[in-house]
């Protein structure tokens, strides 16, 4: 995995509480078996009418969504399905980073696995960044600090061992691997 | 030694490592289940790394989400939707040939939902921690399992390592006490749970669900149980193993067998929780009061009792569920148009769901503006609800009878609704356009399903019953 460091974006805000895997990538799309090309499908269903045209009152059809790597969004952010395509169709939207007051914990986990922050702040905070949407954001790993554009910080926190791969480019699966012998013998005991 | 809880007991006896210095511990998985829609990236990159599976003996595979339920073609071909999703089971078919794992494929009598297949099988038992790119993985809980979904890339972890990298979750006692009424579900117990926790209700925790109705429920009612922790935002789900739990493993083909199955089930039963095991947080909920419970909205925490009336717009939520659902403040659910009818998923797909139906629609027609589609669980539930004649039922009814699979659960196979459509489905997820685009679902327990189909309008399966069509 490439380090993540800092994110430095605008913010677009989705201001609903829940939303699910499913509306941030329909089932259907979920026949591929590669993780490209799934950003088409982020938030398909409110993103693209039935002929394909863009949805004008979408907030990621609106000019100001364009560029923004920092998804602002409501409370409960990612619940739902384990699928990874979740935050793989994010990634490849062009999003670096999803901040909530509340992010399911297997879209977390999944989103931190690929190098999407999914970040959880207070719920103050949460409601700051809603209403401020098209700000200039600055996330920054190491100090776990989002800095506002009138120079506020609002604080996350990550799982420390997290964060370091994050910083790192520690890739979990090689570090699991690393561990074979502890593996060996507790297969051996068990 | 202090009280444990089923959960202290097997988190603490798969701790392969648990660092002191804040690196998380390091789990052993004893069971990893595979389907079709979230290995193909991990196999991947086992492929990219040159790295086997390291237990392919504890790795079991199925195909349900994007296979068919319709007969085969006239040429004998299977009927999928699209070439994606016949790619899509082809190629774990060969990712399981190449890596030496077990597949219950399509030549395969065990073959059915993941969920439904490993527990038929045996495969599920007490005390196992137990893996799948899959959140309803929640469901083998009701073993006194500890079994949670993972991604993709942790789906790659457990192949390759057997192991996964995890903090401990806090712990959450659900205790339910008092008799159902009679006509009261599993499924309607577990709508009313997850509406009194809410959608993030479980969050951060794994539920342990106890108490005097939760003892009383059988292995495919817990199962219901325990399927739906995940819609509760819980990590998993759980049920102490019991005497109920072991006469359901007794004689499965993959459970031990003779004395070493009375060796097991000594093991099984010593690893219940304590009387006095401490959690974090409890919930205590009053099963006496619960009657036939349906979602409303497009969350399945937004529930209402058949009898009730839905909420007053309180919020933007209320009003866009509202919205979405074509349905208005205050209104009463029950007499709502239905479309589509769906019996069928993890949830309730199992031999006692289709009993429930079938006893429903036993000497009744579906209403002539209802389509509905029976899809069992696994080949066994199949074959077991074929030779009870339940089949013959649901036919005589007018309902479709399908393959095993997903099915309209998730709509990977095309098994969808239409825009605007109203299907009142025994699956677990309401979501927005989860059955379909624009497709509109409530989630009910069998009975009320059926009954619903017969009625062409959402209804209380009791009254149906007691006063409706003679039987
Ligand atoms: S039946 Fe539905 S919830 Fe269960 S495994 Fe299949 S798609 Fe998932």
């Amino acid at each position: 995995m490439n380090p993540v460091r800092t994110v430095r974006s605008r913010s677009v805000a989705l201001a609903i509480d829940n939303i699910d895997t499913d509306q941030i990538i329909p089932a259907r799309f979920l026949t591929t078996t590669t993780r490209a090309g799934l950003g088409r499908h982020a938030f398909n269903d409110w993103r693209w009418r039935a002929d394909g045209t863009p949805e004008p009152g979408f907030v990621l059809n609106q000019p100001q969504a364009e560029g923004a790597a920092i998804l602002v969004a409501g409370r409960n952010f990612g619940c739902g399905s384990s699928r990874e395509h979740a935050p793989w169709a994010l990634l490849d939207a062009g999003f670096q980073a999803v901040i909530s007051s509340a992010i399911a914990d297997i879209f977390r986990n999944n989103a931190l696995k690929n190098g999407l922050l999914a970040l959880v702040i207070d719920e103050v905070a949460h409601a700051e960044l809603l209403a401020h949407p098209g700000e200039r954001l600055l996330i920054d790993v190491a100090s776990e600090t989002i800095t506002r554009e009138n120079g506020r910080q609002v604080r996350f926190t990550l799982d420390p061992f997290v964060r370091q791969c994050l910083l790192d480019g520690i890739d979990e699966l090689g570090y699991l691997s690393q561990r074979a012998e502890l593996i060996d013998r507790y297969e051996a005991r068990a | 030694m202090s009280a444990r809880s089923l959960f202290d007991r097997i988190w603490d006896s798969h701790l392969v490592e648990s660092p002191d210095d804040g690196r998380p511990s390091v789990i052993y998985i004893d069971l990893h289940l595979i389907h079709e829609v979230t290995t193909p990236q991990a196999f991947s990159v086992l492929r990219e790394r040159g790295l086997p599976v390291r237990r392919p003996d504890r790795t079991l595979g199925t195909l349900d989400h994007s296979t068919p339920t319709l007969p085969r073609n006239a040429d004998g071909s299977r009927a999928y939707l699209d070439a994606a999703t016949l790619a899509q089971v082809t190629q774990l078919e060969r990712n399981c040939v190449e890596f030496g794992i077990a597949l219950r494929g399509w030549d395969s009598p065990d073959r059915g939902i993941v969920h439904v297949m490993a527990p038929e099988l045996g495969r599920t038992q007490p005390g196992m921690t137990i893996v799948c790119g899959d959140s309803h993985t929640s469901t083998h809980g009701a073993f006194g399992a500890l079994a949670f979904g993972i991604g993709t890339t942790e789906v790659g972890h457990v192949l390759a390592t057997q192991c996964l990298l995890q903090r401990k979750p806090k712990t959450l006692a659900v205790t339910i006490d008092g008799a159902l009424a009679p006509g009261v579900s599993a499924k309607d117990l577990t709508l009313h749970v997850v509406g009194t926790l809410g959608v993030d209700g479980g969050s951060g925790h794994v539920i342990e669900f106890r108490g005097s109705t939760v003892r009383a429920l059988s292995m495919e009612q817990r199962m219901t149980l325990c399927n739906m922790s995940i819609e509760m935002g819980a990590r998993a789900g759980m049920v102490s193993p019991d005497a109920t739990t072991v006469e359901w493993l007794r004689g499965r083909s993959e459970a031990p067998q003779g004395e070493a199955f009375d060796a097991a089930a000594t093991r099984w039963l010593a690893l219940a929780s304590d009387p006095d095991a401490a959690f974090d947080r409890e919930v205590r909920i009053d099963a006496t009061r619960i009657v036939p419970t349906v979602t409303w909205g497009t969350d399945p925490g937004k529930t209402v009792a058949i009898d009730g009336h839905l909420p007053g717009v309180r919020d933007a939520a209320t009003r866009k569920a509202l919205d979405y659902m074509r349905l208005r403040e205050g209104q009463q659910i029950a007499g709502e148009p239905v479309d589509v009818v769906f019996v069928g998923s993890c949830t309730n797909s199992r031999l006692s769901d289709l009993r429930d139906a079938a006893a429903v629609l036993r000497g009744r027609k579906v209403s002539p503006r209802v389509r509905m589609l029976v899809v069992p669980g696994s080949e066994r539930v199949k074959r077991e609800a074929e030779a009870e004649g339940l089949h013959e039922v649901f036919l005589a009814a007018g309902a479709q009878w399908r393959e095993p699979g997903c099915s309209m659960c998730i709509g990977m196979n095309g098994d969808i609704a239409r825009p605007g459509e109203l299907v009142v489905s025994t699956s677990n997820r309401n979501f927005e356009g989860r059955q379909g685009k624009g497709v509109r679902t409530v989630l009910a327990s069998p009975a009320t399903a059926a009954a619903s189909a017969v009625a062409g309008a959402i209804v209380d399966h009791r009254t149906l019953t007691a006063t409706g069509q003679a039987a």
